[in-house]
């Protein structure tokens, strides 16, 4: 079981009660960078003419949970939603560096975005269900994709229901409106419809912070069983949430990152003093 | 203190009663209004059955013959064919505009529709008579039929699209935008393109707004009179094809007022004729917002 020793005892029972949660075996082992897929290289983004990203050079180590965590309006979430470029349709925005997604540009103009798209599944704040059934919203992003065979997207369907636990829950009405559900169960449904389409990293912005906690307990639950088979970036606001399933942490302030590094790091021995006085709650 | 309070508090009954009434009086006005063109237009009925009147298509004022069958028709082809036109234009240009469009773009478009919208009635039936009307005539009635003037159906459904394709725009415009965004973050991430986005979820989402909206835009059309009136010939026949003149139920009322009293029953078959207008607007009105009312609850 990885423990932090870490100073505040709130947090720390908090961290204590999902310790089932920990299931890393590479643990001992450490973060081995042995594969990077993403890496972001002197990253500088400007809306309008604000500065929101500051020479941001990142690498997220694959197959883990990475955890960016820092003040509100730091720039997380434009971060994140970078990194699939959801962030073009902003207004004015500009960008210059790079971000390579398995040794691919994503800002190259030959690079097609709904590809980059499709390996980052997105897990927004609040839930979204599309408006449609059940079925419609799993089988939304296979259909886009050309799939039509309607075996394979039943197979699809149920698989990926099962991967988040929904099956038993809504296997009798798969053809109800998905907006039926309740909140927890919309943001499970969510994260089976980004499986659907078969990507290799999971963007979450904030995904438990509208959730109940049996159901933020779910999600989690769900990213570590999840990091089997995908990269999972989470944007989190809650530093207990980090503390309980990041294997990697980001701390980013005013648009920079201020320190990059394992969980273990960061939260027993941050190099930074404006990480330490975060995470000591100096300030929010 | 106190005193001040009770004020305070009557004030608040009495705006509250004030507001009430108010808000009453105005539903009132559209009852009152249908009452009076009916009792108006009872005498006509003590001659001729309703269903005689709106059934036939006679329409001989000085024989006392009222068959009102050529102007409904007029009048729903009309409407029928400028939502025809229209509503596919409109869709794609809001969806353009919400979905593909840069800001700067926008801005300019909406100045353009504003104006489009502000031009008066008259003005796009000079426009309708002076460009439609011979084009018709001349360049596309020759295809199909033998002889056309070019005051036609045809004319009269295009005019009148053109007049409510910015109202049916800006509408669009109005129930796109207010599409949350994550519904396009959510399609978008999942690597659909804007189109499929658009057009699985943006369109799907707002459908019963998109029925509101060409519910409002055909109540318009309706009564639309002057523009309609100048172009679509104003014979009082029964319309075969797009190419034929027709005479819907707002040219008439506009045409003949002033010289109604001159047959004893026109001017109660006028206000027949305003009467069934009414009534057209107010079925369409309450049927599609029962029919909206259906599909939001299936939908959301």
């Amino acid at each position: 079981m990885k423990s932090y020793p870490y100073q505040n005892p709130s947090r720390a029972t908090w961290a204590e009660d999902y310790s089932f949660l920990n299931n890393d075996i590479n643990n001992d082992e450490g973060l081995a960078f042995n594969k990077s897929y993403l890496k972001v290289k002197d990253l500088n983004l400007y809306i309008h003419k604000a500065h929101i990203l500051k020479n941001v050079n990142l690498e997220i180590p694959d197959k883990k949970v990475t955890c960016i965590i820092g003040p509100s309006g730091c720039g997380k979430s434009t971060l994140l939603k970078t990194f699939n470029r959801l962030i073009d349709d902003t207004e004015g925005i500009k960008y210059e560096g790079s971000i390579l997604v398995d040794d691919t540009d994503i800002f190259d103009k030959k690079t097609e975005i709904t590809d980059i798209r499709k390996k980052m599944g997105l897990l927004s704040q609040r839930p979204c269900p599309l408006p449609m059934s059940i079925y419609d919203n799993i089988a939304f992003g296979c259909k886009m994709h050309g799939e039509r065979n309607r075996k394979k997207l039943n197979q699809i369907v149920e698989e990926q229901l099962k991967a988040v636990g929904l099956w038993e829950e809504v296997k009798n009405r798969l053809h109800a409106p998905a907006s039926k559900l309740s909140i927890g169960q919309q943001q499970r449904l969510c994260l089976a419809r980004g499986l659907a389409v078969e990507p290799e990293f999971i963007l979450a912005d904030e995904a438990t912070s509208a959730l109940d906690p049996i159901s933020s307990k779910h999600i989690e639950e769900l990213f570590v069983k999840l990091k089997q088979d995908y990269t999972i970036i989470l944007v989190t606001h809650t530093l207990r949430q980090a503390l309980r399933i990041a294997d990697h942490v980001i701390f980013m302030y005013l648009g920079e990152v201020i320190e990059a590094g394992s969980a273990d790091e960061i939260f027993n021995n941050p190099k930074q003093e404006l990480t330490r006085k975060y995470l000591e709650g100096a300030f929010s | 203190m106190s005193s001040n309070s009770s004020y305070r508090i009557l004030k608040n009954k009495i705006a509250g009663g004030l507001m009430f009434s108010i808000t009453v009086f105005s539903v009132l006005l559209v009852v009152l209004i249908g009452l009076g063109l009916y009792l108006k237009s009872v005498p006509i009925f003590e001659h001729n059955s309703f269903w005689h009147l709106i059934k036939s298509s006679e329409w001989r004022p000085g024989n006392n013959q009222f068959g009102f069958l050529p102007f409904i028709a007029g009048t729903l082809w009309i409407t029928l064919i400028a939502v025809i036109l229209a509503l596919p234009i409109a869709l794609l240009s809001a969806l353009f505009l919400t979905e593909f469009s840069k800001s700067y773009l926008k801005k300019w478009v909406f100045t353009a529709l504003d104006i489009l919208a502000g031009i008066p009635s008259v003005v796009y039936g000079v426009w309708g008579t002076l460009f439609i009307v011979p084009w018709i005539s001349e360049k596309l009635a020759p295809h199909f039929v033998e002889y056309s003037t070019g005051y036609t159906v045809l004319a009269g459904g295009i005019v009148l699209g053109v007049m409510i394709l910015p109202l049916l725009i800006s509408l669009f415009v109005e129930i796109f935008s207010a599409v949350p965004r994550e519904f396009r973050d959510a399609s978008l991430s999942l690597g659909a393109t804007k189109w499929q986005t658009s057009k699985h979820v943006i369109l799907r989402k707002t459908f019963p707004g998109i029925l509101a909206a060409v519910a409002l835009a055909l109540s318009r059309a309706f009564g639309e009179t002057i523009a309609v009136l100048m172009v679509c010939g104003n014979l009082p026949l029964l319309p075969h094809s797009l190419f034929d003149s027709c005479y819907p139920l707002p040219a008439l009322i506009a045409n003949n007022y002033g010289e109604m009293l001159s047959v004893p029953l026109y001017e109660s078959a006028l206000m027949l004729a305003a009467f069934l207008l009414f009534i057209v607007v107010f079925i369409f009105n309450a049927s599609s917002r029962a029919v909206i009312y259906r599909i939001e609850r299936k939908f959301k």
